[in-house]
């Protein structure tokens, strides 16, 4: 199946080319960042994860996500999904690519990454998180293939498939999950210390995640000309739209807590994020009160039916939705966990360029991947006349 | 997770053994010397079950008083003077509030409040910068001093996320430049790892005390928390103290006369 990738038109070379540009523009400040180190960042000594870590962790969650797909088709017979159910595995491949490839870029000494295995330290949250990872790639990366071969030769798919596709139903859950133990078992990290942070994490990634899955298909769909199928959209929108709805109620839960308790460690967070500090406003406020706009208003787009079913109104729904949660877990989920430094004091952060070129070429090479995987599907299924 | 210097040992010859003996295996007879590695104890070392430290707070009045102790550490470990927030410090002083954060009250003794205060790696007893580490690279010794490996340390900084203490350094660029004077007897890091105070673990083997301890001539008590006849048990038996955080459960062992 992999000639696909060669035979495409000059449009897809064109794209394949700029993304190429983009990583080589990634990798060339990356070997800056190699030499002066992550100086070239905007971290420092009190806010030591950054743009980095937290695309990490918002990847995670679009990984994660292709469960919302997979387990409605194989746990509960829904069939409408099984004509996406590639797309989302393969934009699960893309988006574990580019989580792994921030971590590389965050690491002060990535030629000893290997560490992790050499010296498995099983009380290392991260430990697991390297592990599921891997784990989670090679699972749909051999269940997508394996699947889209069948599809291709007309042939059910032997039963080990089915078994593995059940395994990654429970992985999905489980990278998020430790991804935000991670995070959530650190003492003196207010913001993160919280045991709804896990289920956040899993509800803004089963909105999200299914969202941009939408949206890139709808925008595909167009180039490549097929349809999605009217039914599989309904139900997907009204899975991102219960999704979304169990997000926003678990951050609201957060603010009570903080607010009603009046514990000062747990108000100080949101406070800045909301509210800045006696200093003024930090960037980051703007974007959080953008991202608490766009999630209010993709609600009100998307839980209405006649608003949701309106295929007009839904790509700026789901996009709304997609720059929310990306606010969310993006940006501020990461400062708010430093802004308040161990010594009561506030410390700011802010991306560096270096920091936003190397995270692009990522980006890039996660939309490299994905459109070199899709445009396989894309043509299998068009042979086999599935799509 | 203990990790004694010996079990190190033990498992680098054993490595080193199986190297020796892969190597012979592929007809290379002259890597077969597997040398079975000796560690002795230096007779003078300073041994404890639990090192702590008491600062006596009230001795502290002047600047020199704690340029003395804080230039006497820079100067043992080479520790770089990078300007700004990237900075480098493994033992540095700050305000009453910054300090002991959750014991702020209002309408203090003003002669407290504007006292300053040491704040250093605590060598916490369950210290969540081991817990989180990924490569060990960050460990405990057996006498309760909180280590690190700056050549296994990959960077990732999880360590400095998971300390509630802030007692942590990142070498975000080359730190060798802005060591005004290399001390040769200890080594220089590297740029990517992470450091921190290490209680002077390589003057306790050598039988002196830290080196903060010795500049601040008596002001700072170093000594064995599990042994109730030791300085710093008595002294901690005569004074109010406090300590930083307590109710994050790490259990700091360095503790403040106030
Ligand atoms: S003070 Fe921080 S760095 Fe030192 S042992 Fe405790 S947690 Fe670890
Ligand atoms: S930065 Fe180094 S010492 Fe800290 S957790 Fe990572 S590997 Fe361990």
């Amino acid at each position: 199946m992999l000639e696909k990738v060669l035979k495409g038109s000059p449009k897809y070379y064109m794209w394949l080319a700029f993304l190429g540009g983009l990583i080589g523009v990634g990798a060339i400040t990356y070997l800056f960042q190699l030499k002066y180190g992550l100086s070239l960042t905007g971290m420092s000594r009190n806010v030591t994860w950054g743009f980095y870590i937290a695309q990490f962790t918002y990847l995670v969650g679009i990984a994660a996500s292709a469960v919302m797909l997979v387990l409605p088709a194989y746990f509960h017979g829904y069939k409408q999904f099984k004509k996406i159910i590639i797309f989302g595995e393969f934009m699960a491949i893309g988006a574990v690519i580019m989580c792994m490839l921030f971590i590389v870029v965050d690491m002060g000494m990535p030629q000893r990454m290997l560490n992790v295995m050499l010296h498995p330290t099983f009380n290392s949250v991260m430990f697991y998180d390297m592990m599921v990872l891997i784990g989670y790639l090679c699972l749909n990366a051999i269940i997508g293939w394996k699947t889209l071969e069948c599809e291709r030769f007309q042939v059910v798919p032997p039963q080990w498939v089915k078994y593995l596709i059940y395994t990654s139903v429970i992985w999905a859950f489980s990278i998020h999950t430790v991804t935000a133990f991670l995070s959530q078992g650190l003492p003196g990290r207010h913001y993160w210390l919280t045991a709804v942070l896990a289920a956040r994490f899993l509800a803004s990634a089963f909105c999200a995640g299914p969202a941009l899955l939408l949206l890139l298909l709808m925008i595909v769909k167009r180039i490549a000309k097929f349809e999605i199928g009217k039914e599989a959209i309904k139900t997907l929108t009204i899975i991102i739209t219960y999704a979304m709805c169990l997000n926003v109620f678990l951050f609201l839960c957060e603010v009570f807590t903080s607010f009603y308790s009046n514990i000062p460690g747990h108000m100080h967070p949101l406070h800045y994020l909301f509210a800045g500090t006696e200093q003024g406003l930090p960037w980051v406020t703007y974007w959080m009160w953008i991202g608490a706009v766009m999630a209010i208003g993709s609600l009100v787009l998307l839980i209405p039916t006649s608003l949701r079913e309106n295929m007009k109104i839904l790509p700026w729904a789901l996009g709304m939705l997609v720059l929310a949660t990306w606010i969310d877990k993006g940006l501020g989920l990461i400062i708010g966990g430093f802004a308040p430094s161990p010594f009561e004091t506030w410390a700011s952060y802010a991306p560096t360029v270096p920091e936003l070129l190397i995270s692009l070429g990522i980006f890039a090479v996660g939309a490299f991947v994905v459109s070199i995987l899709w445009k396989i599907a894309i043509d299998v299924k068009k042979e086999a006349g599935t799509l | 997770m203990k990790r004694s210097r010996r079990q190190f040992l033990k498992v680098a010859s054993l490595s080193v053994a199986g190297l020796g003996a892969q190597l012979a295996a592929g007809g290379m007879t002259k890597a077969a010397a597997a040398v079975k590695p000796s560690y002795k104890e230096d007779a003078l070392a300073l041994k404890a079950k639990r090192w702590a430290m008491v600062i006596d707070t009230r001795e502290f009045t002047s600047k020199e008083d704690f340029d003395a102790c804080i230039n006497a550490c820079n100067t043992a470990h080479n520790i770089p003077h990078i300007p700004g927030k990237t900075e480098i410090k493994w033992i540095w002083k700050d305000a009453y509030e910054h300090t002991f954060t959750d014991t702020t009250n209002k309408y203090q003794s003003k002669e407290i409040e504007d006292r300053e205060y040491f704040m250093l790696c605590n060598h916490c007893e369950n210290p969540p910068c081991v817990r989180v580490c990924p490569t060990q690279a960050t460990y405990k010794l057996e006498s309760g001093i909180v280590a690190m490996d700056y050549h296994r340390c990959i960077g990732c900084r999880f360590c400095m996320a998971g300390c509630p203490f802030g007692a942590r350094s990142f070498n975000f660029t080359d730190p060798r430049p802005y060591i005004k004077e290399v001390n040769p007897k200890f080594p220089t890091r590297m740029i990517g790892v992470v450091e921190k105070c290490n209680f002077c673990v390589e003057r306790l083997d050598a039988g002196k005390l830290p080196a903060c301890v010795e500049a601040a001539q008596g002001k700072i008590h170093f000594g064995d928390l599990s042994d109730p006849e030791s300085e710093v048990r008595k002294l901690l038996e005569e004074n109010f103290t406090l300590r930083r955080k307590p109710s994050l459960g790490t259990e700091p062992g360095v503790f403040y006369i106030i």
